[in-house]
């Protein structure tokens, strides 16, 4: 783990989250099965995981460290580093693909200035975007989909997804919009 | 109509009803829950006591309701494979993590009406004793996993769920589970690997069927959200009644999905066997767009091998002295029931079906299933792991002009050192099966493309251009 321990101490989980986590701990027969659901509790919260969330929740749940960073780096869900303020998650799986989701993509990359050949994770160098392809999303009959944050849109195009990034660029609030559980 | 033929699907998309619990009671909700708790030991004409639970069981087993997952396993015998003595609890999964490319029905019922599956939830745990259940919802269904939160708390409120349910002694508690992203939780030892805190690697069957080693090494049931769904109604109406529907060895309604190049992409709840491959697509779902003909259909989710649209299927059927009658029918007028699919060399899966149109390239559709599998194979057996790459980057290298004739065979190869068993667990058959049939049936197109590569290399580099790559 790399944060000095100043930063660790600086790390802190509000109550509600907490008591959140030790409900989740009623629900299973052991500690270690909340470690998914932990988790996703503190990216929900801050936005991402870091090691001394990966601390946290080892030392909640009577884990090691690495048994929780495990899950982390399988999980194509959680991020070690902070996400842009819009996350933009574009099915590139096969339904949406004959219905032109690498147009979405691409139109995505090129606008944010980012690589459209790559298909992993890019954040744009202000941090305020990030776009990746994900795999199915289930709805694929509405190709295609992607997830802005939280929020779910179907039927895209390239108009519908210029349209979504002059919104985004237009809002100039800190906080990070469609978040939550 | 077939399409009217609804079942689970009766009420969700009407125009009144929504995902409340207030509406389903409305539609007689949870009226199947109270036949079912208040059901009473019953003796058999030779003596033999039949517990309440054991009558349920049966029930489901008489119906011969086949799992709605992919697998198509009878739900009843999956059942009958508990092991009721080993003194530990039983525990009951429901599997919606919905991840097979081209599927999207569990969502349907989960977003439409969540109490539907917690019904046919709190009966399959009451009828083999089930005290905590999970329901494992994909991540990345946000929002399902809100609506069932809170349907679970409104049953709860209305003490469907919790201590002594409706006052028959019965004590249940019903949890949600968020995956995060990982198809392979939707494998079943998987997604138990996923609950228990573990990476959701799938386990090595034997010894761990979840029937007996399942959750928390304890006798687990794995049971897909439509076959849940399809409990409900087994018991409803009756495991005779059920079993009118559909074909006897695939009875009952289920729920296909139609996405693709079609007009209109939908899901659709359908008598099983009853209605056509091309009534489904056709008629359902609107054919092939304006001026474009359908080449090639994916009949079960992206794990299926693909079929050729001017394929023809040589069907077995049982005469009624018993002899057998082969008849050879269009790929179209193949009836959607597991075994005609199966007779069509493909499966029916998780009912995802995904329609190509003559405007694609089937190496470019094999290029995207397969990236599909590399980033989704779980690491552990050698074959998934390495072989979904080797194929990736082949398809990828033919796709950037740089193909080689031999790389036709090599695919088919590569696909069938990942199969056949190789890998631990159905992964392996799941990310070679599709690429092997669209080398096999599409032959001439990734030939073309290869072909025309390597002879302009050729032109330039002698015999040395049939490996030396732009
Ligand atoms: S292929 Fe995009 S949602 Fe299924």
């Amino acid at each position: 783990m790399h944060e000095t321990d100043s930063m660790v101490m600086e790390f802190s989980v509000p109550n509600t989250l907490e008591s959140e986590i030790d409900e989740l701990i009623t629900h299973y027969p052991e500690k270690r099965s909340v470690t998914l659901m932990a988790l996703h509790a503190l990216q929900a919260h801050f936005g991402f995981v870091s090691d001394a969330g990966i601390e946290w929740i080892a030392q909640k749940l009577d884990q090691t460290p690495l048994a929780v960073l495990e899950l982390v780096t399988f999980y194509p869900m959680f991020s070690r580093e902070p996400l842009g303020k819009f996350h933009f998650r574009i099915c590139r799986t096969l339904s949406c693909a004959l219905n032109g989701s690498e147009k979405i993509y691409w139109a995505l990359c090129e606008q944010l200035g980012l690589d459209k050949n790559v298909h992993k994770r890019q954040t744009t160098p202000d941090g305020r975007f990030t776009v990746e392809f994900v795999e199915c999303l289930a709805c694929c009959n509405k190709g295609p989909v992607l997830f802005l944050n939280e929020d779910f849109h179907e039927n895209m195009t390239e108009e519908s997804v210029s349209k979504l990034l002059t919104i985004c660029n237009g809002d100039n609030s800190s906080e990070r919009k469609g978040t939550g559980k | 109509m077939p399409q009217k033929n609804r079942l689970i699907l009766k009420n969700l998309d009407n125009k009144d009803y929504n995902n409340t619990l207030s509406c389903y009671l409305e539609e007689g909700g949870y009226e199947t829950l109270k036949k079912a708790l208040s059901l009473k030991e019953k003796t058999t004409q030779d003596g033999k006591k039949l517990s309440p639970q054991q009558q349920l069981r049966d029930e489901v087993k008489a119906s011969g309701l086949r799992g709605r997952g992919g697998a198509g396993f009878s739900t009843g015998l999956k059942w009958s494979f508990v092991n009721r003595a080993s003194g530990k609890p039983i525990y009951l999964v429901c599997n919606c993590d919905e991840s097979e490319p081209g599927t999207f029905k569990d969502r349907q019922i989960v977003h439409k009406d969540p109490h539907q599956l917690i019904e046919g939830m709190i009966i399959s745990c009451f009828a083999n004793d089930v005290h905590l259940a999970y329901i494992y919802i994909r991540g990345e269904f946000n929002e399902g996993a809100k609506i069932l939160n809170r349907a679970l708390d409104e049953a709860r409120s209305r003490n469907l769920l919790g201590k002594n349910i409706l006052d028959s002694g019965y004590d249940l508690e019903i949890y949600i589970h968020r995956g995060a992203g990982a198809y392979i939780c939707g494998e079943e030892t998987g997604a138990l690997s996923s609950l228990e805190g573990y990476r959701p690697q799938p386990r090595l069957k034997p010894p761990y069927f979840p029937a007996a080693l399942g959750l928390y090494m304890c006798p687990t049931i794995v049971n897909n959200v439509e076959t849940l769904c399809a409990v409900k109604h087994v018991i409803e109406i009756g495991a005779s009644q059920y079993a009118k529907l559909g074909i006897p060895s695939d009875p009952g309604t289920r729920i296909v999905g139609v996405s693709g190049q079609v007009r209109n992409p939908g899901y659709f709840e359908v008598e099983i066997g009853k209605i056509t491959l091309g009534q489904i697509i056709n008629d359902l779902a609107g054919g092939p767009r304006s001026g474009r003909q359908i080449k090639a259909i994916i009949p079960g989710g992206s794990s299926s091998k693909v079929l050729r649209a001017d394929e023809k299927v040589t069907l077995k059927t049982k005469n009624p002295d018993g002899t057998f009658s082969e008849k050879v029918v269009d790929v179209f007028d193949l009836p959607y029931d597991s075994d005609s699919i199966a007779a069509a060399g493909s499966m029916s899966g998780s009912g995802g079906i995904v329609v190509i149109d003559d405007s694609t390239s089937m190496v470019e559709v094999a290029a995207n299933v397969s990236e599909f599998y590399v980033h989704e194979s779980c690491g552990q057996c050698t074959p998934c792991r390495e072989g979904t790459r080797w194929m990736s980057k082949i398809l990828k290298r033919i796709l950037a002009g740089n193909g080689r004739r031999a790389d036709v065979d090599e695919l088919a190869r590569i696909s069938q050192n990942i199969m056949n068993g190789r890998s631990l667990c159905a992964f392996g058959e799941a990310a070679s099966w599709p690429i092997e049939s669209y080398v096999l049936k599409f032959r001439d197109e990734f030939l073309a493309l290869c072909a025309a590569a390597e002879d302009s290399r050729k032109e330039i580099w002698g015999e040395a251009g049939i490996n030396r790559f732009a």
